[in-house]
């Protein structure tokens, strides 16, 4: 391979889909500040990060069921073991986050390995791997409810210390907005890279079709672990990240089946194994949240209506009609209304590829 | 330079092969006929890996391979079309020919082997971008073989190739079966299309139930009075 690694990522993308990133990513960098600038900035800033966030460990999920073709229902597990890796590590012995995220990923690779190799040399796929996953996030919530250790089912606090810093995780939104950023643009990138290399098309292969990948000589079990490892590891960075940001854990929440679904709407909503589709998926899960608690806020104040419920009925029906009428999530269709699909083939005489 | 001797496979109490033995010789082409059930797509897949026998030895080129993981049976020399043409509909035909190249044997060379590919299928060339699922019955299949022979075999296996082709379409079938031998590849062809696979042959099988009923060269076959009867239907 002679061409740069410029070229291969950005190989077959239009260049108006390459300008509108750059531009989208300068607009979120300059965003905390002109968000400043606007009524109720930081509440709007904290939306955004929960946007930023949601999209990074969708895109991480992204990996196992987008690209290779893995239904992950228990993500939550890579989460909550990150974030209480780090969290207890910083609480109980001293050491900071930025290196306790390394144990706290090998410790979600080593969690992500044991399933994965359960799952996959016994031949478990589709849902039967679902509820593997699921089983694996529920029965640790039950082990670190009786986990001492840290805090059992009482949960664990990361004080607010009066001389903390970037150099342990602590510090004002705007230090945790300019992570979690980095963070999702790195695993943009990483994503872009994967699916651009050997890795990313024997996942493909494996997804479409995991007995001619086999034919074909694909080494599928080795190819479905990478899958479960990268993503299990991305994912439990996220979870240190939230562990820090919230500053409390507690197994009921940490490892809840309802945060290993939420993990995996924006990329259905948004495009199942596209790039974009996780970014997409969570502003408009963000958003639609917001929209439907504000709409309650305003009937119970304005109107004194009470509508209890408002925000889940209303969530729940938007995200029905996406899903009804965009079946392969939002993006790819959003991306053909804006011309930013791969450059059209022009078939036959094309010289080499 | 295969060798399966004694092959047992079960698949839970179901008894798929019991005592199944063949050799097939470098360049030659080897024939399986028999009718469905008989066993002879479990043959394929338990030489490829796909299935662990419950008792045999499978040797290729004097190293037993029986019960080794696709991958590596692969990356010995051993490639497979399966029966009904595998490919991936979503990915385009270039895609799909590199996939086919996953043994690290076969990279080194890939893009001239992807020039002697598109040499003998000028289809796919004209059609590489296109995705797979597009492609016509007939296509599809030379794109599996193409895949196939990205992997560099030295044997390849070829499990119902004419299956649901038009007549025009497995007798090009037969050609590139025959090309591929002339280039000095050894193959082992499972086929339905009984009497043109006869012809191509230089040693062949009878599968019946799971075991070898008869064998011996293709001519000798297609002379045989049983396999007459029970299989052209003459």
């Amino acid at each position: 391979m002679s061409e740069s690694l410029w070229q291969r990522l950005t190989g077959d993308v239009p260049r108006r889909a390459l300008l509108a990133l750059g531009g989208l990513l300068l607009l979120l960098l300059a965003a905390p500040f002109l968000l400043r600038l606007a009524p109720a900035g930081d509440y709007w800033l904290s939306l955004l990060i929960l946007v930023v966030y949601f999209s990074y460990i969708g895109q991480a999920w992204n990996i196992m069921m987008g690209f290779a073709g893995q239904l992950s229902l228990g993500h939550a597990l890579y989460l909550g073991l990150g974030g209480y890796v780090a969290a207890a590590l910083y609480v109980n012995l001293g050491i900071g986050p930025w290196l306790g995220v390394f144990i706290a990923v090998a410790a979600a690779m080593l969690a992500g390995g044991l399933i994965g190799f359960l799952g996959f040399r016994f031949s478990l796929a589709g849902v039967y791997f679902a509820l593997l996953t699921i089983a694996f996030a529920e029965f640790t919530r039950i082990l670190f409810d009786h986990f001492t250790w840290v805090g059992g089912s009482g949960g664990l606090f990361l004080k607010v210390e009066a001389d903390g810093s970037a150099f342990n995780l602590q510090g004002s939104p705007l230090l945790f907005y300019y992570v979690i950023l980095a963070l999702a643009a790195g695993a943009f990138v990483l994503c872009r890279f994967l699916l651009t290399s050997r890795l990313g098309h024997y996942w493909l292969a494996v997804r479409e079709d995991p007995e001619a990948a086999q034919a074909a000589g694909i080494a599928v079990l080795r190819t479905k672990m990478l899958a479960v490892l990268i993503s299990a590891g991305l994912t439990a960075v996220g979870g240190v990240w939230s562990a820090f940001y919230y500053k409390s854990l507690f197994p009921e929440a940490a490892f809840a089946m309802g945060r290993s679904i939420e993990v995996t709407l924006a990329p259905i909503i948004g495009g199942l194994g596209t790039l974009f589709g996780p970014i997409l998926g969570s502003a408009l899960l963000v958003g639609l949240g917001d929209l439907f608690t504000t709409l309650a806020e305003i009937l119970a104040n304005d109107y004194g209506v009470k509508a209890a419920g408002l925000k889940q009925i209303g969530y729940g029906i938007a995200l029905l009609l996406i899903v009804m009428f965009r079946r392969d999530g939002v993006w790819p269709w959003l991306a053909r209304r804006l011309g930013f699909e791969r450059r059209p083939a022009d078939d036959a005489g094309e010289g080499r590829p | 330079m295969l060798d399966v001797s004694g092959l047992d496979l079960h698949y839970g109490d179901a008894q798929a092969l019991a005592g199944v033995s063949l050799h097939a010789q470098a360049r030659e082409i080897v024939v399986i006929v028999g009718a469905n059930g008989a066993g002879k797509s479990s043959l394929i897949r338990t030489i490829h890996g796909m299935h662990r026998p419950s008792a045999g030895r499978i040797t290729f080129e004097g190293i037993d391979i029986a019960g080794q993981p696709s991958h590596q049976v692969v990356e010995r020399g051993i490639g497979q079309v399966a029966e009904g043409r595998q490919v991936f509909p979503n990915l385009s035909v270039l895609e799909n020919l590199e996939m086919g190249a996953a043994p690290r044997r076969a990279r080194a060379q890939e893009k001239a082997t992807l020039e002697r590919v598109f040499g003998l299928f000028p289809r796919l060339a004209e059609r590489r971008r296109q995705a797979a699922g597009t492609l016509s019955g007939g296509e599809q299949q030379m794109l599996a073989i193409g895949r196939c022979l990205m992997g560099q075999p030295k044997l390849i296996m070829l499990d119902e190739p004419s299956l649901g082709l038009s007549p025009a379409m497995t007798q090009e079938v037969f050609r590139v079966v025959r090309q591929l031998h002339a280039d000095g590849l050894t193959i082992l062809l499972v086929e339905q299309n009984v009497m043109a696979s006869l012809k191509l042959a230089n040693r062949a099988y009878v599968l019946e139930n799971g075991r070898i009923v008869l064998s011996g060269t293709g001519p000798e076959l297609l002379d045989n009075d049983g396999v007459r009867q029970a299989y052209l239907g003459l």
